[in-house]
């Protein structure tokens, strides 16, 4: 039975991880994630979970406890944001090629500098090539949902690789929404116990964890680590298809929205579809084939998938919520960009880079994106491919 | 039972031969000795800092260690080994784990990766109250990339980072005091040795780290015969005259409570120990004789302000 309640985002994965009780939770306090801790600590003072609560001294060392407990046989949570993620960076990638299924869930928010706390995607993006899974949500249920479905996709023996579980900083971190709860028992069924094959711990087979791996070895290691985020493709649909069936709530790797006919279309993540679903539904009722794809699944990219529902469209505006300094288009941009290249009949595609460090996103906004499309797809000029947006001109 | 090495060195070894630090390495002797020190029946779990050690020890696809051993990262050892120590509490708890098992967490770094880089993790783990002990085997420079300064290295030596030249002496500063800081902590056994004699010394502080319950922290003075430039067999030698100057005191901190380990009998000039080792060659040259009379006045200081702390 789902339980009606009243959460924000920050709220809402706490839930999820109080249901789930992990083994070890280390935590370093960071604007916009530090109230998942908060919240968690009380879960623990009050008696509620009896999980090991590890307040380190950085996040650093919370990222780099939660492997030492993976590598023992624990199940290992944290939390963070922005630059505690930046600070993270080397662990990240240490984490994914132990093939430690570490669960991270990020508020996402702006890089300094100048030192911001809104929202963005510039730290979760940044991190995009360190070998975690990361999964967004483009509210508070599905940021729920996505933590409840994190761990059985991390730890499945095909994948063994560490996961972040995306919300919008501020904007679904704090913002409370309404949301449908599991119950208890019904979360710890579908979630299961973390049962490692091998762990430091382990009575028989001592563990050796972290070698040097000389150039006749290390290769061989990081194409295993490539194959096993290939593999995360079928394991995030099944365990996707699982948790329709036990709960009732359809994920994929991206949603379509009103794509079925669409001549145009935005690729877009987390929360501002939902501004941009508004304005799709005014231009279909204007008549204008508008759509709209919403990343769920950035890591592994589902390239093959994301081309085949573009190959439809005319005219395509990827809106990248992080800028990589590229000269040439964000990153979002670069990889449906790059899905896109073998196509035989591929739509035109530019790059628009807004909403950076917390930069308002409007349905006018969104409005002004569909008509550009609206002329390239009339016109087939494409005009400037990678522009900024909602920014004030000088 | 009284301690006796023939004994000792019967036991299995836990840390075995064909590993790849060099010849007459300090560590290596560190790593067997502290492995000597856990009951033959506990298991033990290896944390160790990113250094020479790790690269030398655990290169795929084989290890000298016996027993579990996790590597993750040079500035983290103390993390990963909180991240064990709540692992094996919280699995104990919830029956994953045989609540008899008695396995001891062991970090291992040398003093780049305890000193410097590793500093923050070290004091966190301490801070927190973790059951491990941190062994620091200090060379006193960062070895593994060619013997450069660290907060480790005792001034006036020579390090690629610290060159002697027409300009200079040397590193200009004296060695960070970890030892004093660690005693801060309030960690409730705090010890330095050194590789000397038939290791007594060692074993026992090892051994008392070990099976003390809470962070535990010894710190041993482990020669490198590349970066300090002597020979590889006077390991020995080098050792007993750190203590025999007083360089490196030996002493072990109970509860905050000092005891001296070891006085010697006549304490040496300091340049004893550095006129046997290349990276001081400088401070005898004419003219440099003002550093021989700064260094011993250093280690005068520094023995008379443990010497108080020992009362």
């Amino acid at each position: 039975m789902s339980i009606r309640e009243r959460l924000s985002g920050n709220e809402a994965i706490a839930t999820a991880m109080r249901q789930i009780n992990p083994d070890v939770f280390a935590m370093f306090p960071i604007t916009p994630s530090t109230e998942i801790p908060q919240y968690y600590a009380q879960y623990v003072a009050d008696g509620r979970v009896d999980t090991e609560f590890i307040t380190v001294e950085s996040e650093h060392s919370s990222l780099s406890a939660c492997l030492g407990a993976e590598a023992a046989g624990a199940r290992a949570v944290t939390a963070t944001s922005s630059a505690g993620l930046s600070y993270m960076n080397e662990v990240l990638y240490v984490a994914a090629s132990s093939r430690l299924p570490v669960v991270l869930a990020v508020a996402c928010r702006a890089l300094t500098g100048p030192i911001n706390i809104n929202h963005d995607y510039s730290d979760s993006m940044a991190e995009r090539d360190s070998g975690f899974i990361q999964i967004y949500g483009e509210n508070n249920q599905e940021v729920y949902d996505n933590y409840l479905q994190a761990h059985r996709i991390a730890e499945h023996p095909d994948v063994r690789l560490p996961l972040m579980v995306c919300e919008d900083g501020f904007i679904t971190s704090h913002a409370i929404e309404n949301i449908e709860l599991e119950d208890d028992e019904a979360v710890k069924k579908f979630v299961g116990e973390y049962k490692p094959e091998n762990y430091l711990l382990k009575k028989e087979n001592p563990l050796a964890v972290g070698p040097y791996g000389v150039s006749g070895y290390y290769m061989e290691a990081r194409v295993a680590q490539a194959q096993a985020m290939k593999n995360a493709k079928k394991v995030i649909l099944e365990v996707a298809a699982d948790f329709e069936k036990t709960f009732g709530r359809k994920y994929g790797f991206f949603e379509e929205y009103r794509m079925e006919d669409a001549e145009t279309a935005m690729v877009i993540m987390g929360s501002s579809a939902g501004t941009a679903k508004a304005c799709v539904d005014e231009l279909r009722a204007e008549g204008v084939k508008a759509g709209l794809v919403k990343i769920r699944v950035f890591r592994p990219f589902p390239g093959e998938e994301l081309a085949a529902v573009l190959s439809k469209c005319k005219a395509v505006a990827v809106m990248d919520k992080s800028e990589g300094f590229s000269a040439c288009g964000g990153p979002l941009f670069a990889e449906t960009a790059g899905a896109c290249i073998n196509l035989k009949d591929r739509p035109q595609m530019i790059d628009i880079v807004f909403g950076l460090g917390g930069r308002d996103f409007t349905v006018e906004a969104a409005r002004s994106v569909y008509k550009r499309l609206e002329g390239i797809a009339a016109g087939g000029e494409t005009g400037p491919v990678y522009t900024h947006m909602g920014q004030r001109e000088a | 039972m009284a301690y006796n090495l023939k004994q000792e060195l019967n036991k299995p070894e836990r840390f075995h031969s064909g590993h790849r630090l060099c010849a007459g390495c300090g560590a290596g002797i560190v790593c067997r000795a502290m492995m000597r020190a856990v009951n033959e029946e506990d298991q033990a779990v290896i944390c160790n800092a990113t250094g020479c050690l790790e690269v030398s020890s655990f290169q795929y696809p084989y290890t000298a260690w016996e027993d579990s051993y996790i590597h993750t990262a040079f500035e983290n050892a103390s993390a990963t080994a909180s991240g064990v120590e709540a692992a094996m509490k919280v699995m104990k708890r919830r029956g994953k784990l045989e609540q008899d098992r008695n396995i001891k967490i062991l970090t291992i770094g040398g003093d780049g990766g305890t000193y410097d880089i590793g500093f923050q993790s070290l004091s966190g783990a301490l801070e927190r109250g973790h059951d491990f002990t941190y062994f620091c085997y200090d060379n006193n420079a960062y070895m593994n990339t060619g013997t450069q300064r660290s907060s480790a290295t005792p001034r006036f030596a020579n390090a690629t980072t610290t060159p002697s030249g027409v300009e200079s002496v040397g590193k200009k500063q004296n060695q960070k005091d970890l030892t004093q800081i660690v005693v801060m902590h309030g960690a409730p056994y705090v010890a330095q040795t050194t590789l000397f004699g038939n290791m007594k010394d060692f074993h026992e502080k090892a051994h008392r780290a070990i099976y003390t319950e809470g962070p535990t922290f010894v710190n041993v003075l482990t020669p490198c015969p590349r970066g300090w430039q002597y020979p590889a067999d006077e390991l020995l030698e080098i050792c007993k005259l750190a203590i025999d100057t007083c360089v490196w005191p030996l002493y072990e901190v109970v509860e905050g409570e000092y005891r001296l380990t070891y006085e010697p009998k006549k304490k040496l000039p300091v340049e004893e120990f550095m006129r046997k080792q290349g990276r001081f060659r400088h401070c005898f040259a004419k003219g440099n004789e003002w550093t021989l009379e700064a260094a011993q006045e250093y280690v005068d200081k520094k023995w008379e302000e443990l010497l108080n702390k020992c009362k």
